[in-house]
């Protein structure tokens, strides 16, 4: 890689996903986040009941990026082939898990009218 | 503190808005008046465009270039492969070429270094000061005796090269050969080519596709080259070679594919011992590659070196000529002992923009290309190896001791299938 800015990797993302998913998924992600952020102020702090069934989420949300990315990409379990593709398994999976959770935790906060 | 729905947004969207005013700081843009020629709007074209538009203001750029459609050659594979549709390797020429910028759409027909002169085979004439010569090579299918491009996708006969077309039908010949079996024979040609990797590639694609249908067992698989190596860096031969092996693909050196007869099915080769026949139920032709036409009958090619080939005398380190010093090569036509792939054009992008820019400014250039190529040498579908190499045959890893070079990966793939294309775009467009 040669001259890799984040102007680069934002002209990379574009072309991966098309430039209108793209910042569709960037607008979508900045929403929720501004959503998770207003519950966290207006609840004055993170709601535990919620998050724990937020929990419940997360190894959805970690199978479910993992087999989109296979799928995405015409590959399987079958072709990990040394140490750094498990750590890009783990890392999808991770990501997928965290996103399922942070994105349950909103909406459940978000539905909810009870403020503690 | 308490806070509203409604102020919180308020404040979310200032804190938005003050991010949006950060910009990078950015070089000057070099005031002049040159007019400068870039021949060839494929991707050193269009890149080399794109970046020289970015750093100087009030240049006449002008693109030669009569193909409508601009392939994503390193596709090519993937639609070979029966993973991707023809489509995905085309898009308009017109689509990366900067506003301000004039597109001729002929090719041209006469080089004149002497007088600075392009005439077109519309017989216009552009004047240039300076010259970038971004033709890429012409696939000399002629000189395979009995074959013709027609016959591609039929009676067991592939050839990628020939296009995303071309590509699609290499694969449907494919697809029925894994179903049926026999003998698939594979090979590259005696010339410089573009993507030493993607004969091999296609080779183990084959490979994976009859194992995954089950029938690899009566699928017999051979890789002829006319070298006495499967690939030019000796610690990649290596590997290729125990892959080879491992997967039970057979290996001829010092064979020329010369002739075909699609009635027989019978390939010729030339070797050190004359002429040899090989049977085939599959073949993935690979013609000789050459300079274009133009180049060839022009003053630019190297006068003792690959005089058969036609390529430009350029110094290998600031890709200038070394006889007209405002031209400059860019890509597959450039007289050096690597680099005829898109990821060559990445690195030789910014080298020529440098020097080009700096002999506008009455300076010199600094930046200097070392040979780098990379070739995602895909070993099935799912794994490929990041193989990453200079002039010197040194490997050059981007991540070292992160992503094994030598390596059948899965991450590497994952580059191949969904980044390499999007880098690729990107560096089209001058952003990479």
């Amino acid at each position: 890689m040669k001259d890799l800015t984040f102007e680069t990797l934002i002209a990379v993302f574009e072309q991966i996903f098309g430039r209108g998913l793209f910042w569709a998924m960037v607008v979508a992600a900045v929403l929720v986040t501004v959503a998770f952020l207003y519950a966290l102020i207006r609840d004055k702090g993170v709601i535990s009941r919620y998050f724990l069934r937020a929990e419940i989420m997360a190894p959805v949300g970690a199978v479910a990026a993992i087999l989109f990315v296979q799928f995405m990409t015409s590959s399987g379990f079958r072709d990990i082939g040394g140490p750094i593709d498990v750590i890009v398994l783990i890392l999808i999976g991770l990501a997928g898990a965290g996103a399922a959770v942070f994105l349950a935790y909103t909406v459940q906060a978000l539905l909810s009218k009870n403020e503690a | 503190m308490t806070l509203d729905r409604r102020q919180f947004l308020a404040l979310a969207g200032a804190g938005a808005a003050v991010a949006g005013t950060a910009q990078t700081a950015k070089a000057q843009p070099v005031k002049t008046t040159a007019k400068i020629v870039i021949l060839g709007a494929g991707a050193g074209g269009a890149a080399l465009a794109n970046r020289l538009a970015e750093r100087l203001d009030g240049a006449q750029i002008t693109l030669i270039d009569g193909r409508k459609e601009h392939w994503y050659q390193p596709g090519f594979t993937l639609i070979g492969a029966g993973l991707k549709p023809a489509s995905y390797s085309v898009s308009g020429t017109g689509e990366w070429l900067p506003s301000g910028t004039r597109w001729v759409q002929d090719y041209a027909a006469e080089i004149d270094p002497e007088s600075k002169k392009i005439t077109t085979r519309g017989g216009e004439v552009v004047e240039y000061d300076y010259l970038i010569v971004a033709t890429g090579l012409t696939l000399d299918w002629g000189a395979i005796e009995g074959f013709s491009l027609d016959m591609v996708g039929q009676d067991g006969i592939g050839a990628l090269y020939a296009g995303p077309d071309y590509a699609a039908r290499t694969w449907a010949a494919m697809d029925r050969f894994t179903d049926e079996g026999g003998d698939g024979l594979f090979l590259r040609p005696a010339t410089e080519m573009k993507c030493a990797g993607a004969p091999l590639k296609y080779t183990f694609i084959t490979d994976d596709r009859a194992r995954r249908k089950d029938t690899r067992g009566k699928v017999n698989m051979t890789y002829a080259a006319p070298q006495t190596n499967l690939f030019g860096v000796p610690i990649v031969h290596e590997k290729v070679r125990m892959l080879f092996g491992d997967r039970g693909i057979n290996t001829h050196y010092g064979h020329t594919l010369t002739a075909i007869d699609p009635g027989k099915k019978r390939a010729t080769f030339a070797t050190a011992g004359g002429a040899t026949e090989l049977p085939y139920d599959f073949l993935h032709v690979i013609p000789p590659q050459r300079a274009p036409e133009v180049i060839r009958n022009s003053p630019l090619p190297w006068a003792d070196k690959w005089t058969d080939q036609g390529w430009i005398e350029v110094d290998k380190h600031t890709l200038r000529h070394a006889r007209y010093p405002e031209v400059f090569g860019v890509g597959d036509i450039c007289g050096v002992p690597k680099g005829k792939t898109a990821a060559s054009v990445k690195w030789q992008v910014p080298v020529v923009e440098d020097h080009l820019v700096a002999q506008i400014a009455g300076k010199e250039g600094t930046e200097m290309y070392n040979g780098y190529t990379s070739c995602p040498l895909i070993t099935r579908i799912g794994r490929a190896m990041l193989v990453e190499f200079d002039y010197n045959n040194n490997l050059t890893p981007s991540f070292p001791g992160i992503i094994a070079p030598l390596e059948e990966l899965w991450i590497s793939w994952l580059m191949k299938e969904i980044a390499l294309k999007a880098t690729y775009q990107a560096m089209l467009r001058g952003k990479a």
